[in-house]
């Protein structure tokens, strides 16, 4: 079903349901984390379930996705992600064998975050009911920086940044089906960015906001910064960073690399002047080698994102309501 | 004064701009009439006195002798008592709240107008921008009713004395003509470098040498830049075309008079009167063999989209030149016409070597319309200069102000108000930021202009097409959601005045269905209010959805896989690593929506005999498959239709036919004559199922797949042998330029039919 596909639909179930029946100040920002404070400390909050299918693909399992992407979320916020909680759901007949392998990934991919495992819990449900093993992660992080990132505090005149290659963890997924004869090289981008992000943050102090691309990919994560922040973003195609073996198979597939979804590339606005110092940080950490301009933020015309493509035409990358349907006659 | 009487005459429809008052006053002094005329926001007043018999005489000949640019849509007069007016006199015009009045299209160069450029003893003797009463520019540089000079963008040339002595001359023919204009106080011509720089020489010769010499011009015409060089010229049109990024998307070309076109192409009757008509479109026309046009003008087509020169500067232009030049619009592909002069030199300066400007602004961007006579009888390909915004009818009136979104592609809007549907000229591909601003700056434009602040808003069910998007976000307003293709054959009816029910064939390229997936081949039992699907082709997979739009060999891949055929290696070896990806792909649902559309079947079918396996543009693989068709094959194949409450034809039937034919090597012309058939067949036998199951006799036959000329030449033929009345397209395009039509209609007979 097109709820969940990250587009517009699954907007429009939170703004409809959950938004106004858990309205409240912290929530109502609709960040991607929630931004606490306790006493004095200054605390981010998130959760994240995991149903990728297939549960094993090249470079990664549902578990350390499971890791990263909470660890990701909190990172984004601008926080040092401390403890994660960890909830199975399992079908009835799960291997054992399978649980243990993404166990061991979920505590490797924990320590490499430097992150720990608190909490947890398990459920078994009837054969059918659900679909092998799903994952939910909380987590908590301590919020250092005083800097206050969002997407309300993105201008005219930033410029878009990306950490590397986009697309790479949602062709590998829909390649690892197995239905295809696709042979291929591509593994997915699941990764801990929040090393990343402390580079970054170490070495400016011009971040306005910052997303990570998971469901929707870059182009969905732009429209809610262009929409957020009631202003114009501008894409350059020919600077979009996608790996050669990325477009091909999305190509052959059919899909658009800009609303495929990335498990460890985040998306930062900058401030104009602070574009080379925090590409130079980027740069400098494993994960943001590839980190690249992609463009800039205007005023004009507010909420749309738009593509200059490499044949000088403006192209409408819009939100999608629902699965991808062509409209081309 | 005794036997006098007096009466009140309100005249409405297309009566400013085009000569009315004039007209009136001559027609009143000549029979004696006294009393007064006036422009106001409705259309045109007169107050008017004379015996009755005389009264009578003079309104039935405003409306019978009306000028040639007038459409007379209404007279109503009253009786009032005499207050013994003295002569007959026009008075200047009174702005109201209310607007109904009809602004005029632009019109071609006249004959008085020609003869005056000619005439070395005129004062316009060769002035580009000569103009009267009877043509000019209309449409493109009004910016507000009442259609006055200071409305229009002429109001930044103040008028001389002696055009002011001929504007205010009732027995001039200039005589309130608004863009009247002289070499004294009218627009210049300029000829500007690609930087924007004046050249150096007198601009008009210099600006035909440039092009006898194999330049790419652009050229400030009415409602946009074109682009032109001289079109026997073969470097200069592919020049042109690496330069616009235009690979094989045939070119128009301007002549100088029918004599001209006929040495390029045969015309009938209708052509030819399409061609020299003041509204002066492109007219599709079956090309002459053996011309000296180059090559790259229209690469393998049978036909030539030509034009007649019809503004004073074409005429100027295209004498000194000599000879035919390629006029396409001034924009890289995709994108909308540049009309704005800095935005023209900033987005044409890589692209021509020359503007051929002036300074006359063109307020709202207009491109050619695009024409063709099908069976002697004019059918719209792109409806837009000339013909917009005069309004088309709608029965049932609708009862309350409504806006009709369009489509995605080849958008128009529609805004309606009472009787009167003013379609939007071309708009263009919504996904394009410019064109989508273009979009909504226009509804806005329309709104004023027309006076409608819609209640009602008419939509497409698609839910990624930014036209259904922007209804979504409109507030408080009505929205109707009106499916693709039902408004398709609503813009039928309503293009022939008829409500229904029909058989009504939909066939085109893609359109969202009511159950999800998209259609395309479809036979709806309709009238305007609503339609039940009665047939269709059987779903096929689309193989990375607009991917496969784009590269027909995917649905040859997907329709040969659903027929059996595993080993057609013509095309399979082309595709190598590729080829079963994209079947899996098709057969496992994996980004492949499902689709019944008539134009994927000929995108397949396309691609298997060999003609197109990638498209550059819309259509254009079923376009060469047209133009490969041999005239004289008449065998057929036969498309099995399955029985059920829903008919269902086997597109499959059509693959399996062109595939084995491929393969015993009959030649493809013959095949690509016997596909065509087929589908004639096909429609015929579909119709007279559905004739027996429903009694319904009349056919509507609409949708992009139907500007076919085989086919619709062939489905007209052969359906009116079997005894059906057939309804085709003439007004409003069958393709989705006649979406926003058919909404609109849709929405009104809605409305219309609510207690
Ligand atoms: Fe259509
Ligand atoms: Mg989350
Ligand atoms: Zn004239
Ligand atoms: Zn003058």
């Amino acid at each position: 079903s097109s709820h969940g596909a990250g587009g517009k639909a699954t907007h429009t179930l939170i703004e409809a349901i959950f938004a106004p029946a858990f309205s409240n100040p912290l929530l109502d920002k609709m960040e991607d984390s929630a931004a606490l404070t306790v006493g004095d400390a200054r605390l981010a909050f998130t959760t994240d379930s995991y149903v990728v299918s297939p549960i094993f693909f090249p470079g990664g399992n549902i578990g350390d996705l499971a890791v990263n992407g909470t660890v990701n979320d909190l990172s984004v916020a601008g926080a040092t992600p401390l403890y994660l909680s960890a909830g199975f759901i399992l079908e009835e007949g799960f291997p054992v064998a399978d649980l243990q392998r993404i166990v061991d990934s979920m505590a490797a991919a924990a320590a490499a975050a430097g992150v720990q495992i608190v909490t947890g819990d398990t459920k078994v449900v009837q054969r059918g009911k659900a679909d092998g093993c799903y994952i939910n992660t909380s987590g908590v992080g301590v919020r250092e920086h005083s800097t206050d990132f969002g997407v309300d505090q993105v201008k005219p005149g930033d410029v878009v940044i990306v950490s590397g290659p986009i697309g790479d963890h949602g062709v590998t997924v829909m390649l690892a089906r197995g239905e295809l004869d696709i042979m291929s090289d591509i593994t997915s981008d699941t990764a801990a960015v929040n090393g990343l992000v402390a580079r970054l943050l170490a070495g400016t102090n011009g971040v306005r906001a910052m997303r990570d691309a998971t469901r929707g990919g870059v182009a969905t994560i732009l429209n809610e910064v262009a929409k957020g922040a009631n202003v114009a973003v501008v894409v350059n195609e020919a600077a979009v960073p996608v790996r050669t073996e990325v477009r091909g198979a999305s190509e052959l597939l059919g899909i658009d690399p800009l609303y495929v979804a990335c498990e460890g590339r985040i998306v930062v606005i900058v401030a104009g002047d602070c574009a080379d110092e925090a590409l130079a940080a980027m740069r400098s950490h494993p994960l943001g080698e590839q980190a690249a301009v992609i463009g800039k933020v205007v005023d004009d015309p507010p909420g749309l994102v738009l593509l200059n493509t490499t044949f000088g035409g403006t192209r409408i990358v819009d939100l999608l309501v629902g699965d991808p349907l062509p409209r081309i006659c | 004064m005794s036997g006098r009487e007096r009466r009140l005459v309100r005249v409405e429809g297309v009566v400013q701009g085009v000569g009315f008052r004039p007209f009136v006053y001559a027609l009143a002094n000549r029979l004696g009439v006294t009393g007064q005329v006036r422009n106001d926001s409705s259309g045109v007043l007169l107050d008017v006195e004379a015996d009755p018999d005389t009264l009578a005489r003079f309104i039935a000949a405003v409306r019978a002798q009306a000028p040639p640019l007038a459409v007379v849509e209404k007279v109503e007069s009253t009786v009032a008592d005499p207050v013994g007016w003295p002569a007959f006199a026009i008075v200047a015009s009174q702005t109201q709240a209310q607007r109904n009045t009809l602004v005029s299209a632009d019109s071609a160069t006249c004959a008085d107008c020609l003869a005056e450029l000619d005439d070395p003893a005129d004062r316009r003797y060769q002035y580009p921008f000569v103009n009267c009463t009877n043509c000019g520019p209309r449409f493109t540089i009004v910016k507000d009713v009442p259609y006055d000079r200071p409305f229009t963008t002429m109001a930044k040339f103040p008028i001389c004395a002696r055009c002011e002595t001929e504007y205010h001359d009732p027995a001039d023919r200039r005589f309130h003509a608004q863009p009247v204009c002289c070499p004294d106080c009218g627009p210049r011509l300029d000829l500007l470098d690609s930087a924007g720089q004046p050249l150096a020489g007198p601009s008009l010769p210099t600006a035909a040498e440039m092009l006898r010499a194999g330049a790419v011009l652009a050229i400030k015409g009415i409602g946009g830049y074109h682009l032109a060089v001289l079109a026997t010229d073969e470097p200069a049109v592919a020049t042109l075309r690496s330069r616009k990024h235009r690979e094989d998307k045939p070119f128009a070309v301007m002549v100088a008079t029918v004599d001209d076109a006929r040495e390029w192409c045969s015309l009938d009757a209708a052509a030819r009167k399409l061609l020299s008509g003041w509204r002066r479109p492109i007219v599709l026309c079956d090309r002459r063999e053996g011309t000296a046009l180059a090559k790259s003008v229209a690469p393998g087509n049978r036909q030539l989209g030509l034009m007649l020169a019809y503004t004073p500067l074409h005429h100027l232009l295209l004498r000194a030149v000599g000879g035919p030049i390629v006029l396409t619009s001034g924009n890289t592909s995709d994108e909308p016409i540049a009309y704005e002069d800095a935005d023209a030199l900033a987005r044409l300066g890589t692209i021509a070597d020359a503007f051929l400007t002036h300074d006359r602004p063109i307020h709202i961007r207009t491109d050619d319309s695009v024409a063709r006579s099908v069976g002697g009888r004019p059918m719209m390909i792109r409806r837009s200069r000339g013909y917009v915004p005069e309004p088309l009818t709608l029965r049932p009136e609708t009862p309350q102000p409504l806006l009709a979104c369009g489509a995605e592609q080849k958008n128009t809007f529609c805004l309606a108000k009472g009787r009167h549907a003013f379609v939007s000229h071309h708009i263009g591909d919504l996904e394009n930021y410019q064109t989508l601003r273009s979009y909504t700056e226009g509804i806005a434009h329309f709104g004023r202009l027309f006076d409608i602040e819609p209640a009602v808003v008419a939509h497409d069910l698609h839910p990624e097409y930014l036209s259904t998007k922007y209804a979504m976000e409109l507030e408080n307003v009505e929205l109707v959601g009106v499916q693709h293709h039902h408004a398709h054959i609503a813009s039928c009816l309503a293009d022939n005045g008829e409500s229904g029910p029909v058989i009504g064939v939909a066939f085109d390229g893609t359109g969202f269905g009511t159950d999800g997936t998209i259609w395309g081949g479809e036979f709806l039992l309709a009238d305007l209010v609503g339609f039940t699907r009665v047939g269709r082709l059987a779903p096929v997979a689309m193989p990375g959805g607009a991917a496969a739009i784009k590269q027909p060999w995917r649905m040859a891949a997907a329709y040969l896989d659903a027929a059996g055929i595993d080993d057609f290696s013509v095309l399979s070896q082309r595709h190598e690593g590729d080829w079963s990806t994209v079947v899996t792909m098709a057969r496992r649902g994996i980004n492949a929506p499902l689709t019944s559309s008539a134009g994927r079947l000929l995108d397949a079918v396309a691609a298997i005999v060999g003609v197109r396996e990638a498209i550059n543009y819309e259509g254009q693989a079923a376009v060469e498959l047209e133009q490969l068709a041999d005239r004289t094959e008449k065998g057929h194949y036969r498309l099995a239709v399955l029985d059920g409450e829903t008919l269902e034809v086997q597109g499959v039937d059509l693959v399996r036919a062109v595939a084995d034919d491929v393969r015993a090597g009959v030649p493809g012309p013959v095949i690509a004559a016997r596909v065509h058939n087929g589908l004639v067949d096909l429609v015929v036998r579909v119709c007279g199922q559905l004739r027996d199951r429903t009694g319904v006799d009349v056919v509507a036959l609409s949708g992009g797949v139907f500007q076919n000329l085989l086919l619709v030449e062939g489905v007209v033929a052969g359906l009116g042998g079997a005894g059906f009345r057939v309804l085709t397209h003439s007004r409003v395009p069958p393709n989705d330029g006649g979406i926003s039509f058919g909404q609109a209609a849709v929405a009104a007979a809605r409305l219309s039919g609510r207690p």
